[in-house]
């Protein structure tokens, strides 16, 4: 039996009647690169929501491994193994960078329950090889409150791979970094993917990313999806230049790009 | 001059961010401060708009040393301050998100009321009435800028306009940045993307690690890879 | 039927009065985050100043115009209590400013007292309103018809004041984010100022139209706080739409409770909330609270266990205090033992509240529970006195799984005030259940075993039970259960992603906090020798409330120190002064400005700054070298 790893089927979700997602279908295999692109407030990030659970769909089928997972809780999702990153960040404010991890490798490990013995001495090793994955190591002991955006994008990443996914959500993993390093966490992101065999979902406004790394790409506009298939086809649609890409003046050829001044 | 900037240090708690940072803004021109992340561009705008706890140096808006005034006076100087996280009041009509910035005319600058603002931005005029958190992120994106020209700014501060926006909202915001500048605005505003500073910018300013590395012409610095390279990780 | 009719329009009448307080509560906790204690103090003076101004002024321009002006002056006090103390706190954390205006509360309380006398004042009746309308046979004084037509004036003028005026947009989006109004060119100080004035002119409106009907006293704060907290929570925090439809709820049920069940009235309203709380987690109007912006938190640096220095200090300490019976008689023993088992008491709050994150207003619950387990064990079952103790917090840990079970499906000032409503019920059970827990009267003769009667003997008991106790919460606090509970205090979005149960692991928490309460009460019970209702009391909640804000909320267990500075204060004022609340009340507040993150929040800070000071010293020279 050859089954995906992950398979969606009619997904769909409207906030107070106000539709946000439409049947939205699609599949991933397992050490596939899948971007989800599409133009603010198409919803991408409902789509991430309904997938680990944070939401519920109001129609249609999350088959995770062949099972059916759809509206089941974040946390059994994170059980079943998949990891996920957040637009808006969303860490442990009141730790170290390190303890961050430390808090999901217990969770990860079943020990949180554990009412005595130092959580901050737990895991040391396992967090400090997720942090040099990331290039944070050298913010190891900062609080987490005072990192700039880009670095908590890290955070975000390291925390998502600390159950050893097979599924990663990533939602807008690079916003706020410089371009080199966000092909730098990009490229580490999908070595990872290839040697554990991950597959990976992400979403993204920088084409540069997205046209590099992924194997495919789904554009979706207004809740549906309009195009699917290798970059180089998705880039040339039409209907996708005109609502997304644009005329190409910020990413892409600069020499023939010209704003009137 | 419209902004002149020197010698700005800026702490959060014990650690210093900023370290004599120099830089200037001239009349009706767009300067792009750019630098990798957590390199010091919100907080220098923070310093710049009194917002962070502890910071020395000179900062002369206009012909005035702005750099002991609460932020509120500043920006009722005619500095406008948009965050890179946007910060709409999502509970406000858009109409309502313009009235909180709403200052009174100023001389020598131009008047924004909000019908010629919704002539800049066309998305907006569609939704006056819309409250501000059933608004796209691009769409919340050119709200923060109306908002902040509400108060009749002679200089704009923006955050990363450019982050979380799909390519084509980008493009927009590249003409609205440019049509604000032909109404004799200054502008500075912080990038990661050169590609999309480069559009609109006449200067540059490179910072790392709150040092600044390099001011010039933003022709100079396109010339310099091994400036841009070395600081912004391009 | 005429009858039901004329008490549902006194219901009414009073919902004018309840629905002025709730609405400003509502406003000013809104925009500055303050959750504003001395409302009910404002309450208070608005009708003493409009009992002095309307006996003055005589005739109807009198009456109304000595209204209008005691509005003027208590919201003019107000503006000066936002200027001269609320602007310097703003930036200290949550709760805070509450603890400031609880020192106001009991400020308020004595100077009511010193001024206008300890007698109840029956003020003017209203000049014209004196008579009474027939309706349906009942006669229905014209007064409160005119109050019954005031609230909805009201409720329309706020709604055009808040829609339709640059100022109301200013402070609704204040609400949302205040720096960022400030960013915007406003002056947020005064923004805020002027919102205090209205808040408490309407506060001091309420009070001063209920002259005509209600003698004025010195008590009428707490009991018209503690209504307006809970209108407010009912209707949904921030709307004042919500506060109308809540206080016409909340006065009816006041009208009929005592018609249709006068024996369960005090706590009727408490039921009605809790309903509501749990069916509607953000009230009958309220929308989810969306984290309020800005004017941040001091940035906390991340918590250590003690080092060694710390930790030898802490020795020390605990040595000195197991060598006070040396030197200190039966009183003074006493007192260190009450210290004592407030320090665990206090400590078993932080853990909720600095730990958990969940701020509780009714913590004294599961110390009364405790107090009463023991005592009854002891009593009714004759349990020597370790059994009993287990006893109690048996008692404690089920009363709090039952109602943390609730609890915890709420957050921030709604599960403060569900954890009140519970607490109330409890005292109403204690108060109201006489065969049991003889009521009013208390339980007497819970004394300690002989092994543990003398002074000494109990004080070193207390010690060992208190430092035991703190220490165990301070290891739960490091251990990775404790880690669990930070991570969903900070995001429960992430700790949900990474398979953490909030829920689950908040109840927990709150049966920890509840056990280790109900340890400190049951001891209590033995210190006493007896328990009485109080125990589970408004007071005694508060008192918790105060140790740990004291100690500093930011700290992991400051509150053993704010322990200790409170009890040691109070003893000592109420053995010193006649107006030891008035004293107490400006100590509170001058230590409130003095250390805005708490007393152990300022220790820690200070100790954390010559860590770093002497850190950068000793780098200096090696950088240097290199
Ligand atoms: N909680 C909510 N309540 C009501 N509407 C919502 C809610 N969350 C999202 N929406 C709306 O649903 C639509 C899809 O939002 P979503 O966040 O999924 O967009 P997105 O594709 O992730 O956009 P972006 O690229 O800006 O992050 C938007 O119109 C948004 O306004
Ligand atoms: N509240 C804070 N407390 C302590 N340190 C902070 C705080 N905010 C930012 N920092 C630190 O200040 C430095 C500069 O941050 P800043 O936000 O100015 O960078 P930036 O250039 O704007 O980065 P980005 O592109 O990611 O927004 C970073 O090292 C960051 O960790
Ligand atoms: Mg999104
Ligand atoms: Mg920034």
């Amino acid at each position: 039996m050859n089954q995906s790893l992950l398979r969606v089927e009619s997904l769909a979700k409207s906030y107070h009647g106000v539709p946000a997602v439409r049947g939205v279908s699609f599949t991933l295999e397992r050490g596939e690169i899948l971007a989800l692109i599409g133009p603010n407030g198409a919803g991408k990030s409902t789509c991430f929501n309904m997938l680990n659970g944070q939401i519920r769909p109001n129609a249609g089928t999350i088959l995770f491994e062949g099972q059916d997972v759809t509206a089941s809780s974040p946390r059994s999702m994170w059980r079943r193994g998949v990891g996920r990153t957040f637009q808006i960040t969303a860490t442990f404010t009141s730790m170290t960078v390190r303890e961050n991890l430390q808090t999901a490798l217990l969770s990860h490990a079943g020990q949180l329950s554990r009412p005595f013995g130092k959580a901050n001495r737990a895991f040391e090793v396992e967090a400090d090889a997720l942090l040099d994955r990331v290039g944070l190591r050298g913010q190891a002991d900062r609080s987490c409150g005072e990192l700039a955006y880009g670095d908590l994008k890290r955070l975000e990443l390291a925390v998502a791979l600390t159950n050893s996914p097979s599924l990663l959500l990533m939602d807008e993993p690079t916003a706020g970094m410089a371009p080199k390093e966000r092909a730098d966490l990009m490229r580490a992101t999908a070595a990872i993917a290839r040697e554990r065999n991950v597959g990976i979902l992400f979403t993204e406004h920088d084409m540069d990313i997205v046209f590099e790394h992924a194997d495919r790409v789904m554009v979706l506009n207004r809740g549906e999806l309009i195009a699917m298939g290798a970059p180089d086809v998705v880039r040339q649609d039409r209907q996708v230049r005109a609502i997304y890409l644009g005329e190409g003046l910020v990413h892409g050829d600069l020499a023939a790009a010209q704003v009137r001044h | 001059m419209t902004l002149r900037v020197s010698n700005l240090c800026g702490w959060y708690g014990q650690a210093q961010i900023l370290f004599e940072v120099a830089l200037d803004v001239g009349p009706g021109s767009v300067v792009a401060l750019l630098g990798r992340n957590g390199a010091g561009k919100t907080t220098t705008f923070r310093s710049i708009a009194g917002l962070v706890p502890r910071r020395e140096g000179v900062v002369v808006f206009g012909d005035q040393d702005v750099s002991r005034l609460p932020t509120y006076e500043i920006v009722r100087r005619g500095l406008a301050f948009v965050p890179e996280d946007r910060r709409i009041f999502t509970d406000l009509t858009v109409e309502e998100n313009l009235e909180v910035g709403r200052q009174p005319p100023r001389l020598g600058v131009p008047h924004w009321t909000p019908e010629r603002l919704y002539e800049l931005f066309p998305n907006l005029a569609a939704m006056r009435r819309r409250l501000g958190g059933r608004m796209s992120g691009g769409e919340q994106q050119m709200l923060t800028i109306a908002r902040s020209l509400m108060g009749n700014p002679r200089l704009v501060l923006l955050d990363e306009p450019s982050e979380g926006l799909a390519p084509k909202i980008v493009e927009d915001m590249a003409h609205a940045i440019v049509a604000m500048k032909r109404e004799g605005l200054s502008i500075l505003l912080s990038e990661q993307n050169l590609h999309f500073a480069r559009l609109i910018s006449d200067a540059a300013v490179v910072i790392e690690s709150g040092h600044v590395r390099f001011a010039g012409p933003m022709a100079e610095l396109v010339s310099h890879p091994d400036v841009y390279e070395a600081y912004l990780a391009v | 039927m005429a009858l039901y009719l004329a008490q549902f329009l006194t219901g009414l009448a009073g919902a004018a009065s309840l629905f002025l307080v709730a609405s400003g509560l509502s406003i000013i906790f809104g925009v500055t985050r303050v959750v504003n204690f001395a409302h009910g103090a404002f309450y208070m003076v608005g009708a003493y100043v409009a009992y002095t101004l309307t006996e003055r002024f005589e005739g109807a321009i009198g009456f109304w115009g000595g209204i209008v002006l005691s509005v003027l002056v208590v919201a003019a006090l107000g503006g000066l209590v936002e200027i001269l103390l609320l602007r310097r706190i703003y930036h200290a954390p949550d709760l805070f400013q509450l603890l400031a205006t609880f020192g106001l509360t009991l400020m308020a309380e004595d100077l009511v007292v010193i001024i206008w006398g300890p007698e109840d004042l029956v003020g003017p009746r209203a000049p014209g309103l004196k008579g009474a309308v027939e309706v349906l046979g009942q006669a229905v004084p014209s007064y409160d018809l005119v109050l019954i037509a005031l609230g909805p004036l009201v409720l329309g003028a706020l709604w055009l004041l808040f829609h339709r005026t640059r100022f109301g947009i200013l402070v609704r989006a204040a609400t949302q984010d205040r720096d960022m109004v400030a960013a915007l060119g406003v002056n947020q100080k005064w923004l805020f100022t002027a919102v205090f004035c209205l808040g408490v002119g309407l506060a001091a409106l309420g009070g001063a139209l209920q002259i005509p009907r209600d003698a004025v006293n010195h008590a009428m704060d707490l009991t018209v706080i503690v209504e307006a907290f809970v209108v407010v929570v009912i209707g949904g925090l921030g709307s004042v739409g919500g506060a109308f439809l809540a206080s016409l709820l909340v006065a009816e049920l006041n009208a009929f409770g005592i018609l249709v069940l006068p024996g369960v009235s005090l706590v009727l309203v408490f039921v009605v909330m809790a309903v509501v709380l749990v069916l509607r987690p953000n009230g009958l109007l309220g929308r989810a609270e969306a984290p309020a912006r800005g004017t941040g938190q001091m940035s906390s640096r991340p918590w250590r266990p003690l080092d060694a220095k710390a930790q030898f200090i802490a020795l020390v300490a605990v040595a000195v205090a197991a060598l006070l019976p040396l030197w200190l008689g039966p009183y003074g023993l006493a007192v260190g033992a009450e210290m004592l088992i407030f320090a665990l008491f206090a400590m078993s709050l932080q853990f909720l509240m600095s730990t958990g994150g969940l701020a509780s207003f009714g913590h004294a619950a599961y110390f009364g529970l405790g107090a009463y387990g023991a005592a009854l064990a002891v009593k009714s079952l004759g349990w020597p006195m370790i059994p009993a103790l287990g006893c109690g917090v048996m008692l404690g840990l089920a009363g709090a799984a039952l109602f943390g079970w609730f609890c915890v499906r709420l957050a921030g000032v709604y599960f403060a005030m569900l954890t009140l409503a519970f607490a109330q019920i409890a005292w109403s059970a204690a108060f109201q259940w006489t065969a049991v827990t003889g009521g009013d009267n208390g339980l007497l003769g819970s004394w300690p075993d002989a092994w543990a009667a003398s002074p000494r003997a109990f004080y070193w008991l207390s010690l060992a039970v208190a430092v035991g106790g703190i220490g165990a919460l301070r290891i739960l606090t490091f251990s990775p259960f404790g880690y669990g509970l930070r991570a969903v205090r900070d995001s429960s979005l992430r700790a949900e992603a990474i398979g953490i149960g909030r829920r689950h692991t908040q109840w927990v928490c709150f049966i920890v906090a509840g056990g280790f309460a109900a340890l400190a009460g049951g001891l209590f019970a033995f210190l006493k020798g007896s328990v009485f209702p109080d125990a589970l009391g408004i007071p005694t909640s508060v008192d918790g409330l105060v140790m740990v804000l004291l100690g500093g909320v930011g700290t992991v267990s400051g509150s053993v120190l704010g322990a200790v500075v409170y009890k040691a204060l109070s003893v000592w004022l109420i053995s010193q002064t006649d107006y030891s609340k008035l004293v107490l009340g400006a100590a509170i507040v001058g230590l409130v400005v003095l250390f805005p993150s708490g007393i152990g929040g300022f220790f820690s800070a200070w100790a954390g700054r010559r860590r770093v000071s002497t850190r950068a010293t000793a780098a200096a020279p090696v950088e240097a070298a290199e």
